[in-house]
């Protein structure tokens, strides 16, 4: 696979733009990861963030742009292509989307099993591992509402890596936990970079979190892309926006009369 | 002013009308995905799985003998006592058993074990959905590359498509004891020579489409529960609307399908 990727790339993400119904979401987007690099995707509320990486995910079809993961473009792919691609990619989601039906043990065993012809044996010890590799190990028996926020996250992650991916989607893993915990996630995540060599995309509005794990960082403001440099240089950024997210002061919009007259009077004043 | 509300009226028609059509294209799809996946899953790696059948059978329809059966057998004692009361005005008690035994096997078993576990499943399979579509559980099967509806559609589909058939003659023979019973309490007439007069009005045909009308409800049933579950997007309330509103829409199709294919094969 990495004939296909000449440059080193991971991911290319080329001008995608995206709409959700008429509301254009994602706008000329332009964003590169390199093989085993931690790229972090950072932004407020409603900059876009989750629809990118609902996109980097192939869940939803833009419409336009491409998107290439390991050197294929999916938005070309056949439905098989795209079968064999999702081997090669794990996802750790937001609320750590367990099958609440299983036990923690099926969860992370579910890949293996939809994907692979191992015996039941080797499939269990292989999931084990990876519940050992999140520190959930003796765990496997219980079910998802018997697990604590931050245990459930690791469940997921290890749900995510148990196929050994190339690329490794996070979302938020901080969100809703408690400073040491999501420390201890953060280390988790530095660990899988540097053991496995994943590509590891991240996407967070934590800033500590952002800054401790990242290789690189993206910064999505209202649907485009302001930023997308090492952790340093965003660190060291004068950009107003940026500044406004690391500093936390909130944003002062200047509002123009116009627009402002339009969207208050949209669809009440007929032409 | 008279125009313009008129016209809002016309507009919030046709959105309806355009909204209502396309619920229907999406059972359509999904009728036709899930049958997919049940006949050719097994050449494109995505096989639906006999223990995941067995599964939802256990859960539609061995969960439901108690109900179904107890509902069916009130049911037919109902009809036999309802009979007997008109037919006394002829003097011809002894004709409820015609009666009785035609109308439970072309209409009342399978209507009632339809609009039985429609009750059970059709909100069941919504909310199981509903919540899985809400919880990203539906995105995290299509990330790990598990097409939900080969995954959560198919298989109960194949389970309804079993177990109902079974359920409805279950309900048509305890419907017919039922009315039996009764019968041999109000009238004197033992068990056995109502159940010999009852086999030999019936013919097979009979029976057999109380059975297609099952099989057509299990399908309805399944396909109004998933793709209201699909279609859940406003959180816990929006689970809870789904789950009530694919209950009655199952109830209403099961009466509407039963309706339009009676008036097909009775006439």
């Amino acid at each position: 696979m990495n004939s296909q990727m000449p440059n080193g790339y991971a991911i290319e993400v080329e001008r995608l733009v995206t709409h959700y119904g008429p509301r254009k979401i994602l706008d000329d987007v332009n964003f590169t990861a390199r093989q085993g690099e931690i790229m972090v995707i950072m932004g407020g509320s409603g900059s876009g963030k989750s629809t990118l990486l609902r996109h980097l995910l192939g869940l939803h079809r833009p419409t336009s742009g491409s998107i290439k993961l390991l050197g294929q473009d999916i938005t070309k792919l056949s439905a098989d292509q795209m079968f064999d691609l999702r081997k090669n990619m794990g996802v750790a989601f937001q609320g750590g989307a367990l099958f609440n039906s299983m036990t923690v043990g099926e969860n992370v065993e579910l890949p293996l099993r939809e994907h692979t012809r191992l015996d039941d044996n080797t499939i269990r010890i292989m999931s084990r591992m990876k519940l050992e590799v999140v520190n959930l190990a003796g765990f496997e028996d219980m079910m998802p509402a018997e697990l604590s926020g931050g245990m459930i996250k690791r469940a997921a992650l290890a749900r995510a890596i148990v196929m050994d991916p190339k690329l490794l989607f996070f979302d938020e893993p901080s969100a809703g936990l408690d400073p040491v915990v999501s420390a201890e996630l953060d280390e988790l995540i530095l660990t899988l970079r540097d053991a496995m060599n994943m590509t590891i995309v991240v996407v967070t509005h934590e800033l500590e979190s952002a800054f401790k794990i990242a290789d690189r960082i993206t910064v999505l403001d209202q649907g485009r892309i302001l930023m997308s440099d090492t952790a340093a240089a965003v660190r060291a950024s004068e950009h107003p926006r940026i500044r406004s997210l690391l500093d936390r002061t909130p944003r002062n919009d200047a509002v123009n009369p116009d627009e402002y007259l339009e969207r208050l009077t949209r669809e009440i004043i007929r032409a | 002013m008279a125009a313009d509300f008129l016209l809002a009226r016309v507009e919030a028609l046709g959105r309806r009308s355009a909204a209502a059509l396309a619920e229907v294209g999406y059972i359509a799809a999904l009728f036709v995905e899930a049958c997919y996946w049940l006949l050719f899953g097994r050449w494109r790696r995505q096989p639906v799985r006999l223990g995941a059948i067995f599964k939802e059978a256990i859960g539609v329809g061995v969960a439901a003998i108690p109900v179904v059966g107890l509902a069916a057998f009130a049911t037919g004692m109902m009809l036999a006592i309802q009979g007997v009361y008109t037919l006394r005005t002829f003097g011809a008690e002894e004709q409820v058993v015609i009666g009785v035994a035609f109308s439970v096997t072309r209409e009342f078993g399978p209507l009632i074990t339809g609009i039985f576990v429609a009750g059970r499943s059709g909100s069941a399979i919504a909310a199981r959905i509903g919540t899985m579509q809400i919880s990203q559980e539906i995105d995290a099967l299509r990330v790990i590359g598990i097409n939900p509806v080969r995954y959560l559609v198919a298989p109960i589909l194949a389970a309804m498509l079993l177990t109902l058939p079974a359920l409805t003659v279950m309900a048509d023979l305890l419907a017919l004891l039922g009315a039996a019973l009764y019968c041999a309490g109000d009238m004197g007439l033992p068990v056995n020579i109502f159940f010999d007069r009852t086999f030999a009005v019936l013919s097979a045909g009979d029976v057999l489409e109380g059975l297609a009308k099952s099989l057509l409800f299990a399908v309805v049933i399944t396909l109004i529960g998933a793709s209201n579950g699909f279609n859940v997007a406003a959180g816990a309330e929006g689970v809870g609307r789904a789950t009530t509103r694919s209950v009655v829409l199952c109830c209403i199709a099961i009466i509407l399908v039963d309706m339009v294919f009676s008036f097909f094969t009775s006439r």
